[in-house]
């Protein structure tokens, strides 16, 4: 299997730093994945990693040896794109057997793997036809599948869900995840969206700018988040960051999550009105003006009724709140 | 929009098309009858069509039998293929490194390959000439060919890598974790995905070639080396012309571009409603 390890990682675009000083050690069998909002250098860190990008300096290792010179076909890796980038040109058989027939596998191998690969995906009944025949979701399934047939020590996804729609979205990523299980192999996944990483991830990779925020298991960084920006990006709903002065904290916020928050429409801390309501049958979004903290979500259980307008009080749980400095790091509680 | 004035705009649409499609074939028409008339007939009615008194071949028959003719267009249609594979092969090749990789001067490259296309290289004759002199190629359809090729490319590479840009670069970059060679990436994945522009290019650049008369005059006169169009000039007299003549090697100058046309037309087509990569 494979393990990875990149040493002082670093990548520039002529004066722009795209990457800087990233360290990060993947263990066998890890499931990893990177997480940040578009441009924070997810996608070219893993383009390093696969070695379609050069590395202005550092190092990335692959089960203990250094590849930076090596070329990506060398490398042992299979990589799985967001556009699918399948070979429009080729059926699906020899779009997943292209890799190995590459390599030089006899043929009998490739076509064995071919379709093992294809039972696992379910895609016996698509072999002989062309990409531009299948749908979207088929189509990712063929490149997922391509990736398997050539046995890697790495697996590398970049966004390989985006282009889907959200039902196949939840969907694709079930099979991903049982896919892991199964495969027991080392993965690192890109994306921008937080569910995905929070649902498949064993280790989070936070990245904002090309540096790594914090890095830990998806409840460790619900938990206990570094930063305010981290806090910021990983939960859905959002967290909420009050005023902390005007609470009484220390520091300048504080972060609370939307259902770390009780509303009464009698009494409570912080005084707003309702501004819009989302009912979602198994829970309910408000979201309340207060000043000066600004928008405040709360997510309430089950079905609550709200009126747009209504005055209402919010009290935070303050035993779940995290107190951030002027910085932006999380004060030591 | 209402359903009238969309109609109303169309055939407004229509009308300027089929106005501008006669007045862009009705000279070939005229030469393609004209040529089918007796010399009398040619001065009498230029634009009647051919009856059944006026029919005569005798430019065909004059031009099959004066002259090297099937020579001449045996040469030009060896120009013109070997120049359009020529200008294809280099100008995807070119574009397809301009807009795949990144090197110092990549901007300035482009430029100065594109810097053909506003220099007309007939400015360059007297040098050109010279060169395939000093290089013993004057009376050669090889010289034909490397002016030709230089003549295509500018524009070929301009337009290609524009189209080569478009590229998906996951599928680039897939094919290079299977371990495709860079040249096959080009070969097996870019190429056919650009075929639209490839059509495109083939037909402006076959087209002057096909119908030029500088180059063939001063770099291959020889009678081994004419080509067609070189070749009709002998119909054209000082004092008489051999109008029959000249209209009928026209008129059989005019399919091969056709055909080749049609081919080119049919991938252009072809390419644009395949769809795309996803």
């Amino acid at each position: 299997m494979g393990n990875m390890t990149l040493e002082k990682v670093c990548k520039s675009f002529g004066t722009v730093d795209v990457i800087r000083d990233v360290d990060l050690q993947v263990e066998d069998g890890e499931f990893c994945v990177f997480v940040g909002p578009s441009g924070c250098g997810k996608s070219t860190l893993l383009r390093m990693i696969a070695g379609l990008e050069d590395i202005t300096s550092g190092d990335v290792l692959i089960d203990g040896e250094v590849v930076n010179t090596v070329p990506p076909s060398k490398r042992e890796i299979a990589m799985v794109f967001q556009s699918y980038a399948l070979y429009p040109h080729l059926n699906v058989r020899d779009n997943m057997g292209l890799g190995l027939k590459q390599a030089r596998h006899p043929r009998a191998e490739v076509a064995a793997a071919v379709d093992r690969a294809a039972k696992m995906l379910d895609l016996e009944k698509y072999l002989n036809r062309r990409p531009a025949e299948l749908s979207g979701g088929q189509r990712q399934r063929v490149a997922i599948g391509r990736a398997i047939v050539r046995k890697p020590k790495l697996f590398l996804f970049d966004e390989p869900l985006s282009n889907l729609d959200a039902a196949l979205r939840v969907q694709t990523r079930i099979e991903i995840a049982n896919l892991h299980r199964e495969l027991g192999a080392t993965m690192i996944y890109v994306t921008h969206d937080q569910v995905e990483a929070m649902t498949l991830a064993d280790r989070i990779v936070v990245l904002r700018d090309g540096r790594i925020e914090q890095i830990g298991a998806p409840m460790e960084l619900y938990n206990n988040p570094a930063n305010e920006f981290v806090a910021g990006f990983i939960g859905s709903p959002k967290m909420n960051f009050l005023d902390a002065p005007t609470l009484g904290q220390p520091g300048r916020s504080l972060g609370i999550r939307p259902e770390h928050l009780t509303l009464s429409r009698e009494e409570g801390q912080i005084e707003g009105r309702i501004s819009h309501v989302e009912q979602l049958g198994g829970e309910t979004l408000i979201y309340l003006r207060a000043d000066p903290h600004g928008l405040i979500t709360v997510r309430l259980f089950g079905e609550h009724g709200a009126v747009v307008d209504e005055r209402a009080f919010v009290t935070p749980d303050l035993t779940r709140a995290f107190h951030f400095g002027t910085d932006g790091q999380r004060l030591a509680a | 929009m209402s359903a009238r004035a969309n109609i109303l705009r169309s055939s407004a649409a229509h009308a300027i098309l089929i106005a501008y499609t006669i007045l862009a074939l009705y000279p070939v028409f005229l030469i393609v009858i004209n040529s089918m008339k007796s010399r009398r007939a040619i001065f009498n009615e230029p634009l009647a069509l051919p009856t059944r008194e006026t029919f005569d071949l005798v430019g065909f028959h004059t031009v099959l039998e004066q002259g090297n003719f099937l020579l001449y267009f045996q040469n030009s249609l060896i120009v013109t293929l070997a120049s359009l594979f020529l200008v294809l092969l280099f100008g995807a090749m070119a574009a397809f490194a301009l807009a795949e990789y990144r090197f110092r001067g990549n901007l300035l490259m482009g430029l100065y390959l594109a810097l053909g296309i506003m220099i007309p290289i007939r400015l360059g004759t007297v040098a050109i000439l010279e060169i395939m002199v000093a290089a013993n190629l004057v009376n050669t359809l090889t010289s034909l060919v490397l002016v030709y090729t230089a003549q295509g490319l500018p524009l070929a590479v301009f337009i290609l890598a524009e189209f080569m840009r478009q590229v998906s670069d996951d599928l680039k970059n897939a094919a290079r974790i299977d371990g495709l060679s860079e040249y096959r990436i080009f070969f097996t994945i870019a190429l056919p995905l650009v075929r639209p522009a490839l059509a495109t290019v083939a037909v402006f650049t076959m087209i002057p070639i096909w119908n030029d008369l500088w180059f063939p005059l001063i770099l291959a006169p020889s009678d081994a080396t004419k080509t067609l169009t070189l070749g009709s000039q002998i119909f054209l007299g000082q004092y008489v012309t051999n109008w029959n003549a000249v209209l009928a090697a026209l008129t059989l100058a005019i399919f091969p571009v056709v055909v080749l046309y049609l081919i080119f037309s049919r991938q252009l087509i072809r390419g644009i409603t395949r769809g795309a990569v996803k």
